[in-house]
């Protein structure tokens, strides 16, 4: 029997939004059924909706509560809205999800941790790209800055907590691991994760049609790359 | 058609109501911090509300007009004796040469016709993270050289009756500039504000809270007192927005502003009602705010009461223009 999904609480996210909550921990089924009905929302393409935002355990609705094509009380809108939606959604139908593929370079110049997750993991600096290469990633959520990509799927023998004292700056393009996820740097920015590789791809390009290179609900491969393919790939 | 940056002041950004839709990929809508007064620097040159204008924050610049351009300057009123909140026809060479910041914090200098700056996905506002939007995606600097996009305005502008400034008698209302401190800022109790012990929960409402120097468009941080959770358990990262107080395990509560993560991690202890927020954003490091419990209800009549106060304030000037 297949699980049925009801949403657990609707929380006013000011009186501007609201976050449809299915659950408070991470469930990977729960996780995809939130893009799933993200993406349906989002094609709904209503005038008074601003944003349709999937998180890890539920969505939030950005809209304009004063919008003459908004009937009645927001939230309870939003609520049905949502509603609606999932009694049409058939979770095992769902659009099958685009791959997208990451070159990194593992080497030292662009790894400035792995030295460290070898020693804490009693792998070699090789082992570690190498399970890092292994891992068939999803992206659980986009959030943090633009394009920021939250992937699940990390090999357990890698899960490390966080830094204990976070970086000033990590390299944009910097691939790096904490917990049981994997995530990319879109730009220089400060971050505790450790940093165990460096893809010379823009993973968020204003000027870019699509400007992130990963949506909510991605497959993610990573492949490894010499520094020198790297240096040819940045141009 | 251009203005000339001879001192950028201390964050000069062109900025516009934002960018809406792209959440999901991250990226918050940005824009002005206090669209209320962008609206009606707007509307005094004759623009659309959307047009993008320059923010001004705290230490104004200096600007020379290279060709007679029709401006307005609302929001907060800085040291100097440029004319507030009502049209002004600069002549070719006259300046806009302000000082510090005396009432709010941030103003918007709109030019007829606006700012010939490209947008970059669907707006014109700067977006300092990811420097793009906006001038080169940046804060002004000395020597920067911004185009204007051609006047149509002036005809109108030149029918009104003048003082010898080049203004004209009447004026617009500020409608966001906090006339006394503490500011009272309504918010709805966040997703998590049961979880913080009781005495937290009485602080958070009780306590004056002053804006932290280490604070900037993406966020306020408030000086008072620690706020202590009950359960020490970490929240499930989830989406913020403007006006969200989130609450790092330091106990120190940040409000998300216009340029603010799309998700936290941190408890969020708070929301602040959408038509408190460009009141917030009139305040500077130093500035003091204190907060009252409100439901959907009374911040539907909030928006409603500043809604009709710009439609009004909107109204006067179409009037004053004869329109």
């Amino acid at each position: 029997m297949s699980r049925s999904f009801r949403p657990k609480a609707v929380h006013p996210l000011g009186d501007c939004a609201a976050y449809i909550e299915f659950s408070e921990e991470l469930d990977l089924e729960v996780n995809a059924l939130i893009q799933q009905l993200a993406v349906m929302i989002h094609g709904r393409a209503l005038p008074w909706m601003h944003d349709v935002v999937p998180a890890l355990g539920g969505l939030a609705l950005h809209f304009d509560p004063d919008h003459a094509e908004l009937h009645g009380a927001p939230l309870q809108a939003a609520a049905n809205l949502v509603a609606e939606c999932l009694k049409k959604i058939d979770p095992k139908s769902g659009a099958q999800p685009r791959t997208v593929e990451v070159p990194v370079c593992y080497e030292p110049q662009f790894a400035p941790d792995i030295d460290e997750v070898a020693k804490k993991t009693r792998l070699s600096a090789g082992q570690v790209a190498q399970l890092h290469v292994a891992g068939d990633y999803r992206v659980l959520m986009i959030g943090f800055a633009p394009g920021h990509a939250y992937m699940g799927g990390l090999d357990r023998k890698l899960a490390l907590p966080r830094r204990a004292e976070p970086r000033a700056t990590v390299a944009a393009g910097s691939v790096a691991i904490a917990n049981d996820q994997t995530v990319v740097y879109p730009y220089a920015i400060s971050g505790g994760w450790n940093v165990i590789g460096r893809t010379p791809l823009e993973v968020f390009d204003a000027s870019r049609q699509e400007p992130s290179l990963f949506a909510a609900g991605d497959r993610v491969r990573f492949r490894p790359i010499s520094g020198e393919e790297f240096s040819k790939m940045q141009g | 058609m251009s203005i000339r940056v001879l001192r950028p002041g201390l964050l000069s950004t062109i900025q516009d109501r934002g960018r809406h839709g792209l959440q999901h990929v991250g990226l918050c809508p940005g824009g002005a911090m206090d669209p209320v007064a962008l609206v009606l620097a707007n509307a005094l040159v004759g623009n659309a509300g959307d047009e993008a204008a320059l923010e001004i924050t705290v230490i104004g610049p200096e600007l020379e007009f290279e060709e007679e351009s029709l401006v307005a300057v609302c929001g907060a009123e800085f040291k100097g004796s440029f004319p507030h909140n009502r049209p002004v026809l600069a002549s070719a060479g006259s300046r806009y040469n302000v000082g510090r910041a005396m009432r709010g914090a941030r103003a918007y200098l709109a030019v007829a016709g606006g700012f010939a700056v490209e947008p970059v996905l669907g707006s014109r506002s700067t977006f300092l993270p990811g420097q793009f939007g906006g001038f080169q995606g940046r804060a002004l600097r000395h020597g920067d050289v911004l185009p204007l996009r051609h006047a149509a305005a002036s005809a109108k502008f030149s029918s009104l009756k003048k003082t010898r400034d080049g203004s004209v008698r009447w004026s617009a209302p500020p409608l966001t500039l906090p006339d006394r401190e503490p500011v009272l800022l309504h918010v709805l109790e966040g997703q998590h504000f049961e979880s913080f012990e009781p005495a937290a929960q009485r602080a958070f409402f009780e306590a004056v809270w002053r804006i932290s120097p280490d604070s900037n468009r993406m966020g306020f941080r408030l000086a008072g007192p620690a706020l202590a959770r009950a359960e020490s358990d970490e929240v499930l990262s989830g989406p913020t927005c403007l006006g969200t107080v989130q609450v790092p395990a330091n106990g120190v509560p940040i409000v998300l502003m216009a340029d603010h993560q799309t998700t936290g991690g941190y408890p969020r202890i708070a929301e602040i009602a959408s038509a408190d927020v460009p009141r917030l954003a009139q305040l500077a490091p130093g500035g003091t705010v204190h907060f009252a419990r409100c439901d959907l209800g009374m911040a539907a009549e909030l928006r409603q009461h500043m809604n009709e106060r710009l439609a009004a304030a909107l109204r006067g000037i179409a009037w004053n223009y004869g329109q």
